[in-house]
């Protein structure tokens, strides 16, 4: 048994996602806590050249598979090379990425090889064993429960823009391990027959570090382009509140809060959203808020950490004005 | 066609949650129970995929005594039978053992498609429609927003909704599909047939009956334990800027930069 | 003794309310403000079968109870009032049609109303004669196979918008209110049109028109149950309607309680929410405690009509104590609002205007102590 902690990349179209970083991260702070190695499997084609970049951020050794049949994500070939490869090296920790990849195959994974699965977490630690326990929100946010992993290997994925991610190093070399990858015939069973991009813009709402919603406050979807001044500017994506959504301002995928998106950026910010509870369950975790709006009673204001009393259509300008300063002198 | 479709009785999106004695779960006092809002999707394209095909519908849910009522408002809309799965040794189930105890009882049953709803809005996992599936050695569409069956060349094609994109899979049947907010419009049941639900079959199954051992369920089965419940913290309130506009503007975006660094 | 509703009552109540809070609460401001009269919700409410409820299911209604009947009115009216009376009215026009009705005149009238394929009005009333409802001057005259109606009637709910109305007129002056008839109008009959549409202070999104009979032609066969049984079969019908509007005005106190408790939750005053001032708590125990008790007059007064016994005094009773009661809990909950509350951004304001009327219609609240006092007092000793 090799006891290392291993983190399993996401990459897509052979691009790292950031959320890898942020993985490699938590897992080196592991490795270090535990006195083992941090081990990253990336998986995909044509992908062998990211293992070096991997290298500088902190692991130790990356495996990789880089295999024509893993070009495009699919549940069955992720789960079947990543479960051999956890049967042959026998880590102790593997952590995944709570994206939809890492939830669709994470589980699958873990039933294969018999072990606990903890997802969605937002802290890890260890305790006196070093056995991991995982903080997970629940109902929405509303709650936040501690879990224990009671089989091992010990797994848990962590959500996206939570944890600080690992800093590039370029003196620090990873050891890179091909994994031999073969499947038969039929083994995938689900074929990828096309990616639709754009529904959300650039960036996706779940994994933005930055989000800029609009609400009813803007009066209107033609008053949308303030909203998305702003967020062009800053590099965000784009959400709206779910009134916007069901007067048919914006499509559903825009949707920020319980019964939309769940986002949890470094930044969010709230033009002209009253901050109805059902709003502030899928953006309440971000770590920053900063709402604007005309009604000084209004909720946003009760859990914002900056709040700009005033009207959407005076502020977002001038706003968007003010970054694009800031950010042309930096 | 035979469609299966997974569901979960949870507290209203509204309920306040308050932790509990045990210091493990919410506290129960009050809470009005719900079908989970996204089995509601998957309901309903069970229907639809009855009308268009024929075929027979069967809820399944596992759960004490007051998920009948949620197994029943499913009959109301339009499911054909159901099954409660409920045993005192169900009590703490984690999503694996959870999905355990409902691929022994599908595989009592004809099957072609079997639906869950994406995750349950309690504990929020995303994973029992993927450790069933596993675990009944099927494949897997999760996140769907939207659906194409051919029943005759039991192929499915699946939109799913991942980061700033639809990913469109194909696959065969049977299958299990995990079903997202916009899949359909999930109907109201009409008042009639709420009346005629009653009269249709509600069936209970316990651990023995599903030929499962008390240590390979609930807490003694799981794999993950819930240790402590907390709540968040409140958020620490907030600085208020008022005046002038251009004014207000720029000491956000020093705070932004200065004080959040986020910028 | 404690009211249990059965599970079927349960999930129709639970049914219900998510569907008014999906699909009415989020518009019913914007109903109000620009007066829509709700149609696309109307034929969903249809399909559900909240149109016809208590009408059996062979003659396309829902088949169920007045407690169900009850519940649901209680839950439209949270959400929309003004939805809650067009539900109330078509609902209170089926039940003459059924009891009263042909076999023709049910399969031509009532079955297309219980399934909502087209809506029906109640008109009774006239510019001179509301409470003193027998004084009506609306005239009938039988020649030829068929009734010339000439009269106006006055505020009646959706005559814009229904096809079918139940009208009285007077057949024999001389009998007084032994000499009104019913009949069965349908829109477009020669002689009958909408006169004024109302402007209204409240239910706006709901019309309220004047009805004008000029020579209207109304064929024979449309005279519902004999001449001169008109007035019996129109008191039978409110004493049910009657039921509805307690519902309705629960509906309407729930929300108004629901609005204040939020808001006062929230909003603080002198340093803490006004929530735990003893003045604010106060109100809103009176509020809770009245509404429960209308919840539960109105309940037991659709229970006694469920199992066939009397029920007329109790449902006023119900009418008379649930639509006052709305009144000051809306006033409670306005004054909680504070400024706020008389503002139109708030719901609480809506709530405000659309419960004035729940002590006017179907018979003013002095009416109702009427028809109790004279059922207390004929009790023998
Ligand atoms: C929004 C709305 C919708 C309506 N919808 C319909 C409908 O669909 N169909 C229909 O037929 N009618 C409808 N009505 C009419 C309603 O039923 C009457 O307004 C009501 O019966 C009162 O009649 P009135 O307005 O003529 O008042 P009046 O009868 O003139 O009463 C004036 C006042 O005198 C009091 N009063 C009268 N008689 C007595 C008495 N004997 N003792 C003590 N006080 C007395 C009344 O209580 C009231 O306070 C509607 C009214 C409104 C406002």
């Amino acid at each position: 048994m090799s006891g290392n902690i291993w983190v399993i990349a996401e990459q897509r179209e052979s691009e790292l996602k950031k959320v890898t970083y942020e993985l490699i991260g938590e897992g080196r702070r592991l490795a270090d806590e535990v006195g083992s190695k941090l081990e990253v499997v990336l998986l995909g084609k044509n992908i062998t050249h990211l293992a070096e970049s991997i290298g500088f951020y902190g692991a130790d050794k990356v495996f990789v598979a880089d295999h024509e049949a893993l070009e495009k994500y699919t549940t069955d070939g992720y789960a079947k090379v990543i479960t051999n490869l956890i049967k042959a090296q026998q880590p102790a920790i593997v952590l995944f990425a709570a994206t939809t990849m890492g939830r669709d195959f994470a589980p699958r994974v873990a039933a294969r090889v018999g072990a606990g699965l903890s997802v969605d977490c937002i802290e890890l630690k260890l305790d006196e064993n070093k056995s991991l326990l995982c903080k997970r929100p629940v109902y929405a946010g509303k709650a936040l429960v501690w879990e224990a992993i009671l089989t091992r290997p010990q797994m848990a994925s962590l959500r996206p823009n939570v944890f600080r991610p690992a800093r590039r190093d370029e003196s620090h070399k990873a050891e890179v391990e091909k994994v031999p990858v073969e499947f038969a015939p039929g083994e995938i069973r689900t074929t990828v027959k096309e990616i639709i991009k754009g529904a959300t813009g650039k960036v996706g709402l779940t994994e933005a570090s930055i989000v800029v919603s609009g609400g009813r406050g803007l009066k209107g979807p033609e008053n949308f382009y303030l909203v998305e001044n702003l967020a062009e500017v800053l590099g965000a994506a784009v959400g709206a509140s779910r009134a916007v959504v069901d007067a048919g301002w914006k499509e559903h995928a825009y949707q920020v809060g319980q019964t939309g998106k769940v986002v949890t950026p470094n930044l969010y910010i709230a033009c002209g959203i009253s901050g109805a509870i059902q709003h502030l369950a899928g953006m309440g975790s971000s770590k920053y808020i900063v709402a604007i709006n005309k009604d000084p009673d209004a909720n946003i204001f009760n859990v914002c950490n900056y709040g700009i009393v005033g009207d959407v259509f005076e502020i977002l300008p001038i706003l968007t004005e003010e970054f694009k300063k800031l950010l042309a002198e930096s | 066609m035979n469609i299966i479709v997974c569901i979960k009785q949870v507290p209203d999106t509204t309920t306040k949650v308050r932790v509990g004695k045990d210091g493990k779960h919410i506290d129960p006092g009050g809470v009005k129970f719900i079908v989970n809002t996204y089995d509601d999707f998957a309901v309903e394209e069970a229907i639809r995929l009855k009308e268009r095909f024929g075929g027979e519908v069967t809820v399944i849910s596992m759960g004490p005594e007051r998920v009948k009522e949620a197994l029943r408002m499913c009959l109301a809309m339009g499911a054909d039978k159901a099954i409660q799965l409920w045993d005192p040794a169900f009590e703490d189930s984690d999503p694996y053992t959870t999905a355990l105890i409902l691929s022994k009882a599908i595989q009592q049953l004809p099957y072609d498609i079997i639906f869950c709803g994406k995750q349950a809005i309690d504990r929020d996992t995303m994973s029992v429609p993927v450790y069933l599936a596993e675990l009944l050695g099927l494949p897997q569409a999760t996140l769907v927003v939207k659906l194409e069956v051919d029943p005759n060349a039991r192929k499915f094609i699946a939109y799913r909704d991942i980061e700033g994109a639809k990913e469109v899979i194909e696959g065969l049947l049977p299958a299990v599909i995990s079903t997202q907010w916009k899949l359909n419009e999930p109907r109201y049941p009409t008042l009639p047939n709420i009346m005629k639900a009653k009269k249709k079959e509600l069936k209970e199954l316990n651990a023995a009956a599903l030929g499962l051992d008390s240590a390979q369920v609930g807490e003694k089965g799981s794999r993950v334990k819930v240790l402590s419940m907390e709540l968040p913290p409140p958020r620490s309130k907030g600085k208020i800027l008022k005046g002038d506009p251009r004014e207000v503007c720029r000491e956000l975006v020093r705070l932004l930069r200065e004080e959040a660094k986020v910028i | 003794m404690t009211f249990q509703l059965t599970e079927e009552q349960r999930m129709i109540q639970m049914t219900v309310r998510e569907f008014a809070r999906k699909e009415i609460e989020p518009i019913a401001g914007k109903w109000d403000r620009e007066s829509l009269f709700p149609e696309e919700t109307i034929s969903k409410m249809a399909e559900m079968g909240l149109l016809g409820m208590m009408v059996p299911s062979e003659y396309g209604g829902a088949g169920l109870d007045t407690v169900s009947y009850s519940l649901a009115m209680q839950e439209i009216a949270y959400a929309c009032a003004s939805t809650s009376v067009i539900m109330g009215v078509n609902n209170l026009v089926c039940e003459p049609l059924l009891k009263f009705g042909t076999e023709a005149q049910k399969q031509k009238y009532l079955v297309p109303l219980a399934q909502g394929k087209f809506i029906g009005s109640f008109a009774l009333t006239e510019p001179g004669a509301g409470s003193d409802a027998a004084n009506q001057k609306t005239s009938a005259l039988l020649k030829d196979n068929f009734y010339i109606l000439n009269g106006t009637k006055m505020f009646i709910t959706s005559g814009s918008h229904a096809k079918v109305f139940i009208t009285t007129a007077v057949t024999d002056k001389a009998a007084r209110h032994h000499g009104i008839s019913a009949f069965i109008v349908e829109k477009g009959m020669p002689g009958f049109s909408i006169g004024k549409i109302e402007d209204k202070m409240g239910l706006r999104a709901s019309d309220t028109t004047e009805l004008i009979f000029e020579n209207c032609r109304v064929p024979s066969e449309n005279l519902l149950g004999k001449e001169g049984e008109g007035f019996k079969i129109m008191m039978a019908a409110l004493d049910g309607g009657r039921i509805g509007i307690a519902s309705q005005s629960v509906g309407i106190a729930q929300a108004c309680l629901d609005a204040a408790t939020r808001y006062a939750k929230k909003r603080e005053a002198f340093g803490q929410p006004i929530a735990e001032f003893q003045g604010i708590r106060w109100m809103i125990a009176d509020m809770a405690t009245e509404i429960e008790a209308a919840r539960l007059l109105t309940l037991q007064a659709a229970l006694l009509k469920d199992r066939g016994l009397p029920f007329t005094k109790e449902a006023s009773m119900a009418k008379l104590f649930a639509s006052e009661m709305v009144n000051r809990v809306a006033y409670k909950a306005l004054q909680i609002h504070g400024g706020y509350g008389y503002l139109k951004d708030f719901p609480v304001e809506r709530y405000y205007r659309d419960a004035r009327v729940t002590t006017i219609y179907e018979g003013t609240s002095e009416i109702q102590r009427n028809v109790i006092a004279k059922l207390v007092l004929s009790t023998e000793d």
